[in-house]
């Protein structure tokens, strides 16, 4: 059996960022596995602007942003598998973990490894999900998949398009229709606010006109082997459709834009504790899940906006990932408690009034670095509000902002000088305040 | 005096900004948090530009797409025309990252440059 010291589950902006971190970080011993016939994930079919701004101080495509990572891992000489296909991951002897694979080449094969890295992504929220009334014509796709048919592979979903649901992939794919020649006659989005970012709305609605209609909804969709036309119909505050709203729209074509949800069949199988709220694992300052040696970067941990936030995780999972097999050759990493003794081994990390989650949702101070970024979402939104942060019954920081929205990761750092002052904290509270 | 207020789209923080142009035509910028949202409420009302953002043909590969942009932004009011330009073009492999794919598209003045290696 091949044995290696860290397999990176998925090669995309967060696998490759995460064995770039673990290998500089003196773990050369990785091996990236890869469904897709490349490596670089999503970024492929994002083409669009607006990556990188934060990483490389300049703002870049898809594609680009990708090229970056992977010249720097073909650079660090990396080693990885293109379409392959991760089955399973079983707990093995002495803490490792043992991945079942299958490729083309190599037919049912296993890996061996110290450390699991888990950057799956995540997957859009299908029809099926949905419950929309009406047949199972075609046209109906979600903007994702139609986004790889325009961007990758050349071929037009349709040519009049509705698209439900406002997340950034919608809008994005709203202005790429439209410049591809099809007319998008609305976006409809269920909330009283917009899942994307504010940029998306101007550059991708606004510039060419599209209608975002909110608190809407797809009612029906009419059409028995092709997509005629949808009914849209406005719904109250408890999200439930408004009658005598009703509006007939024709279109050839509905995009569904509403939700990602992170891919974790494979962290499951392993035993990973999932957290409800983000459909991702929960982890603890170290990235790592519940079962040891097992870390967790990108959107299969939680979703992001923003790709640069991704890389940034995915380095810390990967430097982790590589201490972890460096300190301990598989066994479960021992904390540092020196003059801590006085400070619990683990501070949890809790989210209220607003704050859906947190990750991460503990910290061990004798393992955090000297500062500790925990990043969350709000559930809805709020003007003028302001972000707390509570040590146990003692609020240390209120950061003051203008807009709070779920469609924008919000993030505190708290530093461990700060933890460890505070003698006996347990909780580490954050939520949002008037 | 005018005032306009806007969504700044250079970066995803997405500043709401606020523009005065007073009557000597002096544009005032405020809500920005750096010097780049200044400049696009500026260029938002004198000359609005955009980055544009598809993709061209590959000769003889029929289902791949070459990803391309506008090397920079390029007046709003040619995007239109610069995707029209773009339907007409078809590259020879290998195509790498940066290469000019055409010149001066619609125009502008502006190359399109490949976006993503393909061979």
């Amino acid at each position: 059996m091949r044995q290696v010291d860290i397999a990176i589950v998925g090669g995309g902006p967060a696998g490759l960022a995460a064995a770039v971190a673990a290998v500089t970080a003196g773990t050369p011993d990785v091996l990236i596995l890869e469904r897709d016939n490349k490596l670089g994930g999503i970024l492929n079919q994002c083409i669009h602007n607006g990556f990188g701004l934060h990483t490389f101080q300049e703002e870049l495509t898809g594609p680009e942003y990708a090229a970056r990572f992977i010249d720097m891992a073909k650079e660090l000489q990396i080693p990885y598998e293109l379409d392959t296909m991760v089955l399973s991951i079983a707990s093995g002897e002495e803490g490792r973990k043992v991945l079942t694979l299958m490729n083309r080449r190599d037919g049912l094969f296993y890996v061996e490894a110290k450390a699991v890295i888990l950057a799956m992504g995540c997957r859009e929220r299908p029809r099926g999900a949905l419950n929309i009334p009406g047949y199972r014509p075609a046209g109906i796709y979600c903007a994702g998949t139609a986004q790889r048919y325009v961007n990758m592979e050349g071929r037009m979903p349709g040519r009049e398009v509705v698209i439900l649901g406002s997340g950034d992939i919608g809008l994005i794919m709203a202005r790429r229709m439209t410049l591809e020649g099809a007319k998008v006659k609305v976006v409809a989005e269920l909330m009283p606010y917009s899942g994307g970012l504010k940029r998306n709305i101007v550059q991708c609605l606004d510039d060419y006109g599209i209608p975002l209609k909110l608190s809407h909804t797809v009612v029906d969709i009419d059409g028995k082997d092709r997509v005629r036309g949808v009914t849209l119909a406005q719904v109250d505050e408890n999200l439930k459709p408004v009658s005598g709203t009703e509006e007939y729209i024709s279109c050839d074509t509905l995009l569904l834009s509403c939700g990602l949800i992170p891919e974790n069949e494979l962290s499951t199988g392993l035993g990973v504790a999932l957290n409800r709220v983000t459909g991702g694992p929960f982890v603890n300052e170290s990235l790592e899940t519940n079962v040891s040696g097992v870390f967790a970067c990108g959107n299969v941990l939680h979703v992001h906006d923003l790709v640069d936030y991704v890389s940034e995780e995915a380095k810390k999972a990967g430097e982790k990932a590589a201490a972890y097999v460096q300190k301990s050759g598989g066994q479960a990493a021992s904390q540092d408690m020196t003059n801590m003794s006085k400070i619990a081994a683990e501070v949890s990390v809790t989210a209220k009034d607003g704050v859906r989650y947190t990750v991460p949702s503990t910290i061990r101070p004798g393992c955090m670095d000297d500062a500790q970024i925990i990043r969350f979402r709000v559930g809805q939104v709020y003007r003028n509000a302001h972000v707390s942060v509570y040590f146990d019954d003692k609020r240390v920081m209120k950061l003051k902002k203008p807009v709070l929205a779920p469609g924008e990761m919000e993030q505190v750092k708290i530093k461990k000088a700060d933890i460890l002052a505070q003698e006996g904290l347990s909780t580490i509270t954050i939520k949002i305040e008037a | 005096m005018q005032v306009r207020e806007m969504t700044c789209i250079r970066c995803p923080l997405g500043c709401a900004l606020k523009a005065v142009t007073e009557e000597d035509g002096n544009i005032t910028v405020t809500g920005n948090t750096c010097n780049r949202g200044a400049d696009y409420a500026r260029n938002e009302l004198t000359n609005p530009r955009r980055m544009v953002t598809s993709t061209v043909r590959i000769k003889g590969r029929k289902g791949q797409m070459v990803p391309v942009k506008t090397a920079e932004d390029i007046p709003k009011g040619k995007i239109m025309e610069c995707m029209e330009a773009l339907r007409q073009v078809e590259v020879a492999l290998p195509v790498k990252i940066g290469d000019v794919l055409v010149k001066d598209i619609a125009g502008t003045g502006v190359d399109i440059v490949a976006t993503n290696h393909a061979e």
